[in-house]
């Protein structure tokens, strides 16, 4: 035992996969202490908030400046202001009024900001430019107007009366230090289309997932392996049922079952343990065909006979005889069910008969979310790219895992 | 070869019965397939006595030792123990019979359970017998006696696996724990084709020491009719499920009667008489 | 003393396990056979005889490796060659195979002239079909296997034929050296004599040269081969007449391997086989001394940790023991 264990333990594939699944863990235990509340408290009021770190402007003009003079400030605030798409329309109006751009560069912004200075008339009308685009072209003039113009902005307090008093001018070289402002949130990953933070939710949602997958697995590992054991060592008319019961399962295709039962359970009474519980009873079939099958070929070893002579009980040379030899294989096949219950959870919650929605998030719900809202044909990439990669990461090491046990306990699989 | 060893066959025609079989018969498969393994087979074997039964493979030896062992239902037939109907219909029958018939089969590393001690193996064998109240000192004592009585040193063999011992050694085991049971009737199914040359005279003979100490039956099952000879009092010879031709193991071999008999020894090489090719035709169909 | 066929000088291979421990199993054997003679290779299960085998074809896959040794066919070394030359140049013709399984290693959707196709084509890539069949069927007749059988699958034939089946292809090329590796254990005792009996016409119409014989059965071994010799963890221990081996064997090994002989003959009731007690030495560390030395009843001090000495009688006679012969029939005497 001792050296089984060992030799598991010096499989380079079972340690990586191993590694990668603790990590998770981990992050599931330890980022809730340090960023602990409500992963489904909506903080955010607008959908998808890009990933980043927010300061909070009210608090940041009513803290202690210093003036610092950058000599690059400047370019840098109209680097932000000018998009690509603005460069690229300034150069369309140069084209349009027939300005002399040759070897102009495009991430130029003082020679751009010259040209267009010099030569912007907004009373000219290029010849086949759309009002709408000449608006555009008004707007963006204002906009770098106004950056120039300037040097100060105004805080104002405004009365019941509606009069602004004056509360603090703010010129372009305040700066404030973040560590004195009071209000400063990260968010990693943004937050998704309820205002949510992701990050927080996604760390919830893995360690949801992982306990429907461990549930699932067990569910099905413990089913599968009882009949299974049953079936090969009783066999006769025992096997007979069991294998009629575990064909009909197999015929079904798991996963219509999965639907018609989790739609029939009602959004209601679907909480995680309870969807858990329903996929468990759904894929248990492959685990009891082949412990049936390693359990017949072991039925008629030696020391399955003499344990016989011996007077020990059907239970006891189940017990001992039989599944310590098929152990290591269920500990596999429990391996691949959980991976399997967590993906299945996945395509579930994807379809919206998952968990209900109000209690705890899920990695399928929150695809679900992010598919709802159209996240990812508006580029909000940080509501579904991060729970994708979290999914193949918690399959793709509990498959490494199970790569590594096979090919300890198969040697001849090797190379 | 000095010692030689005045090992004429007793005859055991009057000793009590022990276990027999009338028309012990079982198939396989149904219908157009069904096959006798066992057709129909009667045999005695007595007090004390010990039995071989020669086959080669798919002869049916091997079934034939799972339904005297209880561990195969007979299609027809019937077995006597003791003289009476065996009687194996519940749990309860079962565990009696066969604390009365044990065996010792082919593999030696497939009848040890892996994952217990040699100690719980031995152990077990005491626990059988109603010793399980006995002191701890005792039961060391009663396992210590049965190692040597097969050579081993149980001192070195405690908290040690099966399988790290070597096939002859594992074989040997498995003697020390009939020595614990001390059944009635011991089955030995080819206890020696998967061990060498040089520990199978050592199993040999012990399994005689075993049979002359406590007056057990021994039952061997092989397909070597030259070890059958060495070690059998009587030999009974299976062809297709059927014994063709049984008896005392000098008539038997020496002066055989069944053509199948003879043929059988014909074939075997041996070094004294010249082995004739000239029996077996090349062209002749299989 | 006629032609020699195949010499081997001072071979060593070993074998790697897979926690790269290097295992010697075949550690400084030398011996030669004649044309037209036959060598048996005795001894128990793990001392070297079928890795002696495989090492013989000159041909290494792992885990098995080659060390050092020559291996002479008929005055060519081949223990130097690349695999792809030994296997297009050697196989076949100069030295075939034939392991305890061989009769399993027939592909079953496949028919027999397609085996012997592929042996002959290996050779002779451009023999026309027609030509083939025509030399598979003589074959075949003269060694008394029916002419039909080269249009069955291997599963319409029983073991037996099976496996005289695969010795007839593997030998169509008419190799030199024939090894074989228990090719008749596996089968009852009618179609292993049918096995020899095929085996002795091959060797006295002289379609094989030689034979190497390897089996753990000694009588088989008595009635097959001119000469046998004695294997104790991967060293030869004795080497003579098949007659000389089994009536008057010198080495303390072999008189008791030969005194556990169980043949169905008169006598045999009666007698007290030998046993030899222990297990063989692990070949990762071979002993210093004798490798028996463990083992032996006569065993000195000295044989513990002393070179063992190969004695030679010069007619083929040989034996590793650093006891002398009289010394040693004085000992066999008292027991």
């Amino acid at each position: 035992m001792k050296n089984t264990l060992r030799q598991v333990f010096h499989a380079p594939k079972f340690v990586t996969g191993f590694v990668i699944f603790v990590l998770i863990l981990l992050t599931m235990f330890i980022y809730p202490l340090v960023n602990p509340g409500n992963p489904l408290e909506m903080i955010g009021v607008g959908t998808f908030a890009k990933p980043g770190i927010y300061v909070s402007m009210y608090d940041a003009t009513n803290t202690s400046m210093e003036t610092l003079r950058l000599p690059d400030a400047d370019d840098k605030r109209l680097d932000k202001l000018l998009s690509q798409t603005d460069r690229v329309s300034m150069i369309d109006w140069f084209d349009a009024t027939g300005v002399d751009i040759t070897g102009l560069d495009l991430s130029d912004t003082d020679t751009l900001l010259t040209l267009w200075n010099a030569n912007y008339d907004p009373t000219v009308k290029p010849k086949g430019m759309t009002q709408a685009k000449r608006n555009y072209f008004k707007r963006l003039d204002a906009s770098i107007k106004q950056i120039n113009a300037s040097d100060t902005l105004i805080v104002s307090d405004q009365a019941e009366d509606g009069t602004l008093t004056e509360v603090r001018t703010i010129s372009k070289t305040d700066y404030v230090n973040t560590s004195q402002v009071a209000n400063v949130k990260a968010l990693p990953l943004g937050t998704d289309n309820f205002g949510r933070d992701v990050l927080k939710e996604l760390v919830s949602a893995a360690g949801t997932s992982i306990q429907i997958g461990l549930i699932a697995g067990a569910v099905a590992t413990l089913i599968g392996l009882t009949l299974g054991l049953l079936a090969g060592y009783v066999g006769g008319t025992c096997d007979d049922i069991i294998m009629f019961i575990t064909n009909i399962f197999t015929v079904i295709p798991g996963f219509v079952l999965l639907i018609l039962i989790s739609y029939s359970i009602g959004q209601e009474q679907r909480g995680a343990s309870v969807v858990a519980a329903v996929i468990g009873l759904t894929s248990w079939t492959w685990t009891a065909r082949s412990v049936r099958s390693q359990v017949i070929s072991l039925r008629n070893r030696d020391h399955v006979n003499l344990s016989k002579l011996s007077g020990h009980s059907l239970v006891r040379i189940i017990l001992t005889d039989i599944l310590p030899y098929i152990a290591s294989y269920v500990v596999m096949a429990f391996i691949l069910q959980v991976s399997s219950g967590i993906l299945s959870e996945a395509q579930l919650s994807l379809l919206g008969l998952g968990p209900k929605t109000t209690e705890v998030p899920t990695l399928g719900l929150m695809m679900n979310w992010a598919m709802l809202y159209s996240a990812h044909t508006n580029g909000s990439w940080w509501a579904y790219f991060p729970v994708i990669l979290t999914i193949t990461l918690i399959s793709f090491s509990l498959n490494l895992m199970n790569t590594g046990l096979d090919q300890v306990f198969n040697p001849t699989l090797r190379d | 070869m000095s010692e030689m060893r005045t090992r004429t066959v007793k005859d055991y025609s009057n000793a009590p019965l022990c276990l027999s079989g009338r028309g012990v018969t079982r198939a396989f498969g149904l219908g157009e397939k069904r096959k006798l393994a066992v057709d129909h087979v009667d045999f005695d074997f007595h007090e004390g006595e010990f039995v071989s039964i020669v086959g080669e493979s798919g002869s049916g030896k091997t079934t034939l030792s799972k339904m005297l062992l209880g561990l195969l239902n007979l299609t027809e037939g019937q077995i006597l123990f003791q003289g009476k109907p065996r009687d194996i219909s519940t749990g309860r029958k079962q565990r009696e019979y066969w604390k009365g018939i044990q065996a010792i089969f082919q593999d030696p590393f497939s009848s040890f359970n892996v994952f217990h001690k040699i100690d719980s193996v031995l152990l077990d064998c005491i626990h059988m017998r109603g010793g399980r109240h006995l002191s701890k000192e005792k039961k060391i004592e009663m396992m210590t006696e049965a190692c040597s009585f097969v050579n081993l040193k149980f001192a070195e063999l405690t908290n040690k696996y099966p399988f790290e011992l070597s096939g002859g050694q594992m074989q040997r085991l498995m003697i020390a724990r009939i020595f614990l049971l001390k059944p009635r009737i011991l089955l030995a199914d080819e206890p020696t084709s998967m061990v060498d040359a040089c520990s199978r005279a050592t199993i040999l003979d012990m399994l005689l020491d075993l049979r002359n100490e406590t007056g057990m039956t021994i039952i061997f099952i092989t397909h070597d009719i030259g070890l059958a000879y060495y070690i059998s009092d009587t030999v009974y010879i299976m062809e297709h499920g059927r014994f063709v031709e049984s008896g005392n193991a000098e008539e038997v071999i020496l002066n055989p009667q069944a053509e199948y008999t003879k043929r059988l020894i014909s074939d075997v090489p041996k070094i004294h008489e010249e082995w004739d090719l000239s029996t077996v035709d090349l062209l002749r169909a299989e | 003393m006629g032609k020699i066929m195949l010499e081997v000088k001072n071979l060593k291979t070993k074998y790697v396990t897979r926690f790269h421990e290097d295992v010697y199993a075949v550690d400084g054997v030398s011996f030669r056979i004649e044309e037209g003679k036959s060598l048996g290779v005795a001894g128990e299960s793990g001392c070297g005889k079928s890795t002696l085998a495989l090492s013989m074809m000159g041909y290494y896959f792992p885990p098995l490796h080659y060390i050092s040794g020559d291996i002479i066919i008929d005055g060519t070394n081949i223990s130097g060659m690349k695999p792809d030359d030994v296997r297009k140049n050697i196989l076949g013709t100069e030295i075939a195979y034939i392991p305890q399984a061989a009769m399993n290693a027939l592909n079953p959707t496949q028919r027999i002239i397609r085996f012997v196709t592929d042996v002959i084509r290996a050779h002779d890539p451009k023999a026309d079909k027609k030509e083939i069949r025509e030399r598979a069927e003589a074959r075949f007749a003269e060694l008394g296997l029916p002419r039909d059988v080269l249009d069955k699958h291997a599963v319409e034939l029983s073991g037996g034929m099976k496996q005289r089946t695969v010795i007839a292809v593997s030998t169509i090329l008419s190799p030199k050296v024939l090894i074989a590796d228990e090719p008749s254990s596996a089968l009852d005792v009618t179609s292993q004599k049918m096995v020899i009996k095929m085996m002795r016409e091959l060797m006295e119409k002289g379609y094989i040269k030689s034979m190497l014989f390897i089996t753990h059965e000694l009588p088989l071994l008595y009635n097959v081969t001119d000469d046998i010799m004695v294997m104790y963890a991967g060293q030869i221990v004795e080497k003579g007449t098949a007659r000389e081996m089994v009536f008057d064997p010198v080495h303390p090994y072999s008189h008791g391997l030969m005194g556990s002989i169980l043949v169905p003959e008169e006598g045999t009731r009666g007698s007290k086989l030998t046993a030899i007690p222990g297990t063989p030495p692990n070949l990762k560390k071979p002993p210093q001394g004798c490798r028996f030395a463990e083992r032996c009843k006569f065993a000195r001090p000295e044989c513990r940790y002393q070179a063992i000495p190969e004695t030679d009688f010069g007619d083929g006679r040989m034996y590793r023991c650093l006891l002398g012969v009289d010394q040693l029939k004085e000992e066999y005497s008292h027991e």
